[in-house]
């Protein structure tokens, strides 16, 4: 499958990255291999195999609904670059 | 002008009454200073790991059978990727390719008639921070503390035609909820948060319309207005021979009109994908059995309920029912005093008098149910009349005042004392000449003044029946 430099640019965007001209050539080279290889794995006959939602054979983890309030808030903002007033200060957003 | 038909769809957000986010041990508590209830879970920080809570699968399932959906057996959680700082993993966990609940409806009335409005899906996810934006510095301030509260998104078919079928839809969903105890449903909380995808089209058209989605809808007056003015804005495109564009506005209830948000040119492309931190659910036969008969009575069967044990006019059961607060304020009085007329009559006429004057919402009540079961015996065993009654009612209504000792401490208390009630008649008679004179020749209205100047001087605390009696007596002598 053709994967083309606009996409590769559009895919970069949606993930906020950015990447020069020779990356996306490289990019758009590992992208088509991979699915290349999806092509010969769809080949595949999967009639009737249920479709895998896990790797692991496990399902049905949870935990009962108790709070255990820790207030950490000190600690927390210790990753913030920028903080005001008790909460992470980031850059205006306007919607 | 061409007729138009107007159609809508909700998407409902409703956060869980759990006591702990979705995927961590953190309080839902509403409020709290900034980033207090958090932890590195809701707060993403690296190599944190959710572990769903059971209890949002449970209020997920009960809200799914009482909407008539068929429950997912086996059901997973995806990952919905966009980069805003309200969700610091820069994405949401939701569900997309699987969700709890689909196929639904609920019946909805209006003045229309009764129609079905049928429900999509329901689907579990986490709420995201709040950002406030900082007033003296060009920065956006973060606060966590909602960030991973859980909440079902009950997407519906487009299927309503008008505001009013709009909000009976709401206040239909939000009984059921309140009476599973699925949510509280709090609007001002952003408890029950609605977003509307209205088109419009010309009657008759098979095709829909291009639809646009308004947010930020926090009242049902609010909902009611937005609709229109969007109904009005569409048609008056189409009038123009323009287009509707797709878009998502938000609705500016002050200014009474809507404002383009984001157009679906710069539409938001998700990336969903299985969420890889999280396990399947399967919710075996017991499991859904065990939840479905734990389901507790619900208005319209609660309604119907009142009408038949309690012989209580439907128009009141209504009333009562159209909020569980209500509802359970009701039921606890009534299994103290036995006397459901009475306690009903409390409700829907002083009740519903003193919220309004108030301007006071059902929920907000909050007098013990043993007050009003204690005025009422009160009553019933003429220590007090009517118009003392209603007082001592206005002092429980705002201050759960305790009416037995209320009435002693004031002296409030029926006289029943023989004695003092005829030395008042006789001396409101010796008063009056002229009505003794008026009744004599025939004029029996006369004897009712007598008897309210008689409740007057004893300040409206004599027994009418006793007083009645007494001044017919002396009359006649």
């Amino acid at each position: 499958m053709k994967i083309t430099e606009d996409t590769i640019q559009y895919v970069a965007a949606l993930a906020k990255l950015s990447v020069t001209e020779g990356e996306k050539k490289k990019i758009a080279k590992d992208l088509e291999d991979i699915l290349d290889y999806m092509e010969i794995m769809n080949q595949l006959d999967t009639e009737g195999v249920e479709p895998m939602s896990h790797v692991l054979p496990v399902k049905n983890i949870f935990r009962e609904d108790v709070v255990i309030n820790e207030n950490n808030r000190e600690e927390l903002l210790k990753n913030a670059p920028k903080q005001k007033d008790g909460s992470f200060a980031v850059p205006k957003t306007v919607e | 002008m061409k007729a138009y038909e107007t159609v809508i769809g909700l998407e409902v957000h409703v956060e869980l009454a759990t006591k702990s986010k979705i995927f961590c041990s953190c309080t839902t508590l509403f409020g709290g200073d900034p980033n207090t209830h958090c932890c590195p879970v809701c707060t993403g920080m690296p190599g944190t790991l959710p572990v769903l809570n059971k209890q949002v699968v449970e209020y997920a399932i009960a809200a799914g059978l009482a909407l008539n959906c068929s429950i997912t057996r086996r059901c997973k959680f995806d990952r919905k990727n966009y980069f805003y700082p309200d969700l610091p993993k820069a994405y949401q966990i939701s569900q997309l390719y699987l969700p709890i609940c689909r196929d639904g409806g609920i019946e909805i009335e209006t003045s229309a008639g009764k129609k079905t409005v049928r429900i999509h899906e329901i689907h579990m996810e986490e709420d995201a921070g709040k950002l406030i934006h900082d007033p003296w510095e060009d920065c956006t301030l973060v606060d966590y503390n909602r960030c991973g509260v859980p909440l079902i998104e009950i997407v519906s078919e487009p299927d309503m035609r008008s505001a009013e079928e709009v909000v009976a839809y709401l206040e239909k969903l939000r009984l059921i909820l309140q009476y599973l105890g699925v949510s509280d449903c709090k609007m001002q909380e952003g408890s029950l948060r609605a977003d509307i995808n209205l088109s419009v089209r010309e009657v008759g058209a098979i095709e829909l319309g291009t639809r646009t989605e308004m947010k930020n809808m926090n009242s049902f007056k609010a909902i009611a207005r937005a609709i229109e003015g969007e109904r009005k804005r569409q048609i008056e495109l189409l009038e123009y021979g323009k287009c509707v564009v797709q878009e998502t506005r938000r609705w500016d209830d002050n200014k009474d009109t809507s404002f383009a948000m984001r157009s679906k040119e710069d539409a938001q492309d998700y990336r969903y994908f299985p969420e890889p931190d999280l396990l399947p659910i399967e919710i075996s036969d017991e499991w859904l059995e065990t939840i479905r008969s734990r389901q507790p009575e619900l208005r319209d069967d609660k309604m119907l309920r009142y009408e038949k044990e309690f012989d209580i006019p439907s128009y009141d059961a209504s009333i009562i029912t159209g909020s569980k607060h209500l509802a359970d304020l009701f039921e606890e009085t009534v299994a103290i005093c036995k006397k459901p007329k009475e306690v009903s009559n409390w409700l829907m006429v002083e009740t519903m008098r003193l919220l309004k004057e108030q301007e006071m919402e059902a929920e907000d009540i909050n007098f013990s149910p043993d007050h009003l079961a204690k005025l009422i015996e009160m009553v019933d065993q003429n220590k007090i009349n009517r118009t003392v009654a209603k007082e001592v009612f206005e002092k429980i209504f705002k201050e759960n005042i305790d009416p037995e000792e209320y009435v002693d401490k004031h002296g409030l208390g029926m006289v029943s004392d023989d004695g003092l009630l005829r030395s008042t008649i006789e001396k409101v008679i010796a008063d009056n000449p002229q009505s003794v004179t008026d009744y004599k020749g025939g004029k029996s209205k006369a004897m009712g003044f007598l008897v309210g100047q008689t409740m007057k001087e004893m300040k409206g605390k004599a027994d009418p029946g006793m007083v009645n009696q007494i001044v017919k007596e002396l009359l006649d002598k």
